[in-house]
């Protein structure tokens, strides 16, 4: 069914383009959101995003410590050997607290949810990844064109 | 506040469908807004998570989203997803007649 922007959503794309723990998060949120909604979503992973379904990547995804803002920590002490995972530790535990799913156990439950994960062909070809290199929930590397096409009839978001 | 016929009750409901108060629910209820909801006959699978959802409802004043309710009632996410197909905690709560969970994981 199509969405004409009037109606309820029936059915998302999430992009995940950024491969930090607060660039991850938010869109597997959104997709995991739509899905418990009753909506189609299906998941793409772009560019740094792809560590999120990175078989040896996706348990160490780590805090921006440099560059953001919204941490409140000055840069300069951002860069220091050790602070990001530090603050990644601190982040995680607060996060189990709010029994918040790890990253990995979060894209496995999306996964079970039937909501299609793929990676980008082009970011896979620059990494020099394959489809081995990816965890076995994603179904598929495809193109942009690919992705327009699956996208067709819904909303797109990209974080 | 709409009030619905459901199996021969008169039930209270908000402007989802969902019932208003809890203790208008029936287990012919359930099976009428089953229906609605697409789903044709409750099996044994269905009425374990129901009766979680009321369970927890009764304890905590709010039925569990979906991660939290795959932990509570031993169902599979999957098998969730496959009772209840327009989204687990959501039907599910709506055929238990316990407003709509709130969590967002």
């Amino acid at each position: 069914m199509s969405d004409d922007g009037t109606g309820p959503i029936r059915k998302v794309s999430v992009v995940i383009s950024k491969g930090s723990l607060e660039g991850i998060y938010p869109g597997l949120i959104m997709a995991n959101g739509a899905r418990a909604e009753g909506m189609e979503a299906n998941l793409f992973f772009t560019f740094f995003g792809l560590d999120a379904v990175h078989r040896a990547r996706h348990d160490h995804i780590k805090l921006a410590t440099v560059g953001n803002p919204g941490l409140h920590l000055a840069t300069w002490a951002g860069g220091l050997p050790g602070v990001s995972t530090v603050m990644t530790h601190y982040m995680s535990r607060k996060m189990e607290h709010l029994d918040i799913p790890s990253i990995p156990e979060m894209v496995e439950m999306i996964a079970q949810s039937g909501a299609g994960l793929y990676g980008c062909k082009a970011s896979t070809d620059l990494f020099g990844l394959g489809k081995a290199d990816l965890i076995d929930e994603v179904r598929d590397i495809i193109t942009v064109g690919e992705f327009y096409e699956m996208a067709a009839g819904g909303q797109i978001i990209f974080t | 506040m709409p009030v619905m016929t459901l199996a021969g009750t008169d039930v209270d409901v908000d402007a989802e469908g969902f019932l208003t108060d809890a203790s208008q629910w029936t287990e012919g209820v359930a099976a009428e807004i089953a229906r609605a909801e697409g789903i044709d006959e409750l099996t044994d699978r269905h009425w374990l998570v129901v009766q979680v959802m009321r369970r927890e409802f009764a304890d905590k004043g709010t039925g569990p989203a979906v991660r939290a309710l795959g932990k509570i009632s031993g169902v599979g996410i999957a098998e969730l997803y496959q009772l209840f197909p327009k989204g687990p905690a959501k039907m599910a709560a709506k055929i238990a007649g316990i407003p709509k969970p709130r969590g967002c994981i």
